[in-house]
This record gives structure tokens, sequence and C-alpha cells, in this order.
């Protein structure tokens, strides 16, 4: 029951290909999981599995001890997954401040003047409020991807979802963003995080799970799954 | 670090203030006007009314809708039924308008908003057309050759009497009193309106989904529902605009009615060239269209060609309309809708 998400036996077919097999995890509340894998492995896939965008052909997904299998991605968020893109979609029109409003009031389903408060909090815990009157059109690639973040925080989450948050910025960027995720983590927020800036993803996560043809291959500690030989095997020749 | 919400802006309180200034006027000025001025402001307002429901749902919704003289037409028939079948007076006739454009908007709707973009345009349009031809065959309404409002209808019509007195002046121009002084209340409902749906975290969600619908969808915006939202809306306001127009004309046909050049035409080019997405752009864009149709109304077709042109030249070098054009080099906003943060820290570029 301390569960926040729980998937068993998942599996997901388009045409003859099977790109979600079986799948079966766990993730207390709390806890910052890794999902690694090649392109391809059907990380994707399984991101959109839970946050509703694709309904699975078999198994159940269980959000809070409720099973929402057949739970519409909209209806998702206001129970409390929130997610980030893995290229930045933010509202261009709006200001950063905006965006976060947005998010919030329709995200917890409250008034604009309820959440005013809480977005404002995000803005500082995220290093953006400096820019909350800005338009988003306009950030850096550092920002519009802080902007991803905390316009998933600011949805309320129970369930913080991360698509390849750190692909594309330059090492010290990097740095600064991986400074923000632990910070918003050490707050208690749940998360699953897929990532191939492997260092990045090891400072912040507490569990790692390796996904390959759609298959959980491997799931436990860091250091453990990082040493193993099927992963090894995988990522022969990459870097980490 | 006190911080602070704010949407009011100094510009936004003057806009304000003169746009009351602006109503008091409008109410008085039947006093000072002659009957041609009421006749002109009459043909404004409700040219307004129309423009501002339509940007409010190509602009606002992404609802490029050219079938909005559907509801012009139920709104104004339902007004006539009303008279003629049921014997209600033609004032309060009106609000039947909004309510057949509400009742014609539902199915409409279900239909329509299974198709995106182009598709939901020629739709919206084909749905206009059914109307018309299934208004035409209304005998009791006049069918295809249309009817009049009765003598006894139009001369004991609410007010009129009063107004008459008040101003010293005959029946008919009684009537264009009490038209004139409905379409300035419509107008203002519809424009205070408009804004202070934006005002609300409604105005954010529209935004958000115009700008990235998955996006919007992914921070729990319901996309669909904001839709039926101003699609309904814009129903209603334009089938009580419709059954006002009808109320001043007191004769209609399925042609007129719905008319796609007069209801909707000359209602995207107020928009277009006034600044889609904008309040004050439909605002700007219907002087613009009065000066134009007041100047050039008797070249005929050349001036639907000059109009067409004018219209595609907008839109190619000021996509943004005049409005646009007058707000990126004063940075004006009359009707502010921007939730601005006051704290010790954040900046204000980009605005």
């Amino acid at each position: 029951m301390t569960d926040v998400l729980a998937l068993s036996g998942v599996s997901k077919s388009f045409g003859a290909l099977r790109v979600t097999d079986d799948v079966s995890f766990s993730v207390p509340r709390g806890q910052a999981l890794g999902i690694i894998g090649p392109n391809g492995a059907g990380k994707s896939t399984l991101f959109n599995l839970i946050t509703g965008n694709l309904l699975p052909d078999a198994g159940r997904i269980e959000l809070l001890g409720r099973d929402v299998t057949r739970v519409p991605a909209m209806e998702r968020v206001r129970m409390g997954i929130g997610r980030s893109f893995q290229i930045p979609q933010p509202f261009e029109g709006l200001t950063v401040f905006e965006n976060l409003l947005t998010a919030a009031a329709f995200g917890r389903g409250r008034r604009e003047a309820e959440v005013e408060e809480a977005c404002i909090a995000i803005l500082r815990d995220t290093e953006l409020l400096r820019k909350a009157n800005q338009l988003a059109g306009g950030l850096t690639l550092l920002d519009r991807k802080r902007l991803e973040l905390a316009r998933a925080m600011a949805t309320g989450p129970e369930l913080l979802l991360l698509d390849e948050i750190a692909g594309g910025l330059t090492e010290a960027e990097c740095r600064a963003l991986v400074a923000t995720i632990r910070a918003l983590h050490a707050q208690g927020v749940t998360i699953i995080w897929i990532e191939h800036v492997l260092h990045a993803l090891n400072s912040v996560v507490e569990r790692l799970l390796v996904l390959d043809f759609g298959r959980v291959i491997g799931i436990g500690e860091p250091a453990e799954i990082m040493a193993s030989r099927e992963v090894r095997e995988i990522y022969l020749g990459m870097e980490f | 670090m006190g911080a602070r919400v704010t949407v009011a802006t100094r510009a936004g309180r003057a806009a304000g203030i003169a746009a009351l200034a602006l109503l008091a006027l409008g109410l008085a000025l039947p006093a000072f006007a002659g009957r041609a001025m009421i006749q002109d402001l009459f043909f404004i307002l409700t040219m307004l009314t129309l423009a501002q429901f339509w940007n409010l749902l190509a602009g606002y919704g992404g609802l490029v809708s050219v079938g909005q003289q559907a509801f012009v037409g139920i709104g104004a028939y339902a007004m006539f039924a009303g008279v003629i079948l049921a014997g209600w007076d033609p004032v309060p006739a009106i609000l039947l308008g909004g309510l057949a454009g509400l009742a014609l908007a539902v199915p409409a709707a279900w239909f329509a908003f299974r198709l995106q973009g182009a598709y939901f345009a020629i739709a919206t349009w084909v749905l206009a057309e059914v109307t018309r031809l299934s208004v035409a065959q209304w005998k009791a309404l006049g069918g295809g050759t249309g009817t009049s409002l009765p003598r006894e209808a139009t001369s004991d019509m609410a007010f009129v009497a009063a107004i008459g007195r008040l101003f010293s002046v005959r029946e008919a121009a009684a009537r264009d009193i009490l038209a004139y002084w409905l379409a300035l209340a419509l107008a203002a409902a519809t424009v205070g309106g408009i804004y202070a749906l934006l005002r609300t975290r409604h105005g954010l969600a529209l935004a958000a989904v115009r700008d990235n619908t998955e996006a919007a969808k992914a921070v729990g915006v319901d996309a669909v529902r904001l839709k039926w939202l101003v699609y309904l809306i814009a129903a209603f306001g334009t089938g009580l605009a419709g059954a006002l127009v009808y109320v001043q004309k007191a004769r209609i046909s399925p042609d007129a009615a719905f008319s796609v050049t007069d209801w909707t035409a000359y209602v995207i080019f107020i928009v277009v060239i006034g600044g889609i997405g904008t309040i004050e752009g439909p605002i700007l864009g219907v002087l613009v269209f009065f000066a134009l149709q007041s100047a050039f109304a008797d070249y005929g077709s050349w001036y639907l060609m000059a109009l067409g042109l004018i219209g595609i030249a907008i839109m190619l070098f000021a996509p943004r309309g005049l409005w646009g054009l007058i707000a990126d080099r004063t940075g004006l906003h009359l009707f502010p809708v921007r939730r601005r943060l006051e704290t010790g820290h954040a900046t204000t570029r980009g605005d």
C-alpha cells in the first residue's frame, strides 16, 4: 500500500511487435527509480502506458493502490501523475509563471488564487523565479528543461515522470539540473526517470530498471545493475 | 519578500474607465443623434458582437468556423417563430434566438468536432447550408421567400411607445432606438463577458491549448471540454445577435438570414484586419470595416474584391492585424490578461 505505482504483467504490442513484454515492478513512496535500456527497448512506450497515453493489451497498473489500467491520461494527471516531455513543450505564448498557474489550476482542480503560493514556491525551487514574467517561448534550453520540471511539479504530483530531461545539455547545465532534481526528490516526491545520461541518473536514483526488447532484464541498486554482465553487454562501448 | 499576482495595468484601468464613459455616452446618444446615425451604430454594434464571438471561436479556441451564419439564421427564425406562432413580444423573443443557437450547437458540435482544421471549417459550412434549406421548408414562416413581423407585433413592441414619448420621435424611429440600446447592451455584455472568461483559469487553458494541445492535456486541461465551452457560448451569443438584427429589420428570408457573406465573410474580415486572438482587434476591425463600407459599398462587386485583397494583404504582411501592429509598437493592452508576479526578483522582460 506504500507503493505509489505498481505494474503487474503489463504488455503492449504494435502489430506483431511486442514493445512491452510482461513488465512488473513497483515504486515505493519517496523512491527515485531510473529506467535505462538501448534505443528501441520500449522505454517511451512504458512511459506512455504509465501516463495513460497508451492502454496496455494485458496486465494491471495501480496508482496509489487504485487500479488505473483503463483510466484516461487526463484523469491520471489529477490523480497525481506529472510528466516532463523529452523535447520541452512549453506554452510559448504564456509566461513562465502562467505556465505553472495553468498546470497547477487544472492538474489540482483548483482556482488560480488557491495555487499561486505553490507556484511561487516551485519557481523558487527550480530557480525560475527571476524569469517568472518572461515568455516561455524565449527561454534557453536549460530553462526550458527547468520549466518542464516546474510545470510537472505544479500539477501537484505524487509521481513525477522525467523523460530524458538531461539530454542535450552541456556538462555544467546538466549538473545544475541534477541539483534541482535532487532538491525536489529530497522534498519527498516519487520519481521515475528515463535517461541516457547515466552519470546524471545515477547521482539521483536509488534503484535502476533495465529494459531490453520490452522486457525487464534487471532491477536493483544502481552499482549492482551497472556491474551486471547483461547491462555491460547492452552498453558495450558506451561510457559511463 | 512579498509576492503579489496582478493582472491590472494602468492602460487597462484607463481603458476600463473610457469604456464605461463610452457606454454612458452611448446610452444617452439617442437624445442628440439622428436616426441614420442610430442605424449605423446598430450595424456596428451587432457586427462587433458577431466578430467577438467568431474571434472567441477561432482566435482563442482554434475553431475556424465558416458556418456561423447558421446561428444568426436559426436565432432570427426562432425569434420570428416566437412572435408569429406563439404571439410573443419581439424583445423577449430575442432570448429564444440564443436558446435556438444553443439547441443547434449541440448536434452541430457533436458532428463537427470529429473533424479537424479545414475539414471542421467545411463541416460548419455544410451544417449551415443544411439548416438554411431546412428552414426554407418552414411554410408557417414564409418558406423560401420569407416573411415579415406582423404590423401589430412591431407597433405594440415593449418600450417603443415610451421611447417615442421620451424623445418625441415616431414609432419606427423609436423602434430603432430600442434595437440600438439592446445592441449596445449585447455588445458591452459580450466584450465584458469574454474578457471575464479570459481572466479565469479557462483563459489560461485556452492559451495553453492554442500553444500546445499535447502539453495542455498533460497538465490536466480538458481540451475537448474547452472546445465545447467556447462553441456553445459563441452559438448562444450569435443566436441572440441574429435575433436582434432581425427585430430591427422586421423582415426575414432564408437567403438573407443564412447569408455566408453578411454573417461570416464580413465577420472574418473584421477579425482578421483588426487582429485575431485579441479583444481589441475586432473593435478596431469593425470601425475599419464600417468606414470602408460607407465609402465604397456603392461599387458593388469591386468593393467585395477590394475587401478580399485588403484581407489577403493584412494576412500576408500583418498576420496579427492592425491591432497587432499597434500593440507591437506601443506595448499597449486595453484588456490585459497577463498574470504578472511581482516580487523583488522577478523581471518583466519578454512581455
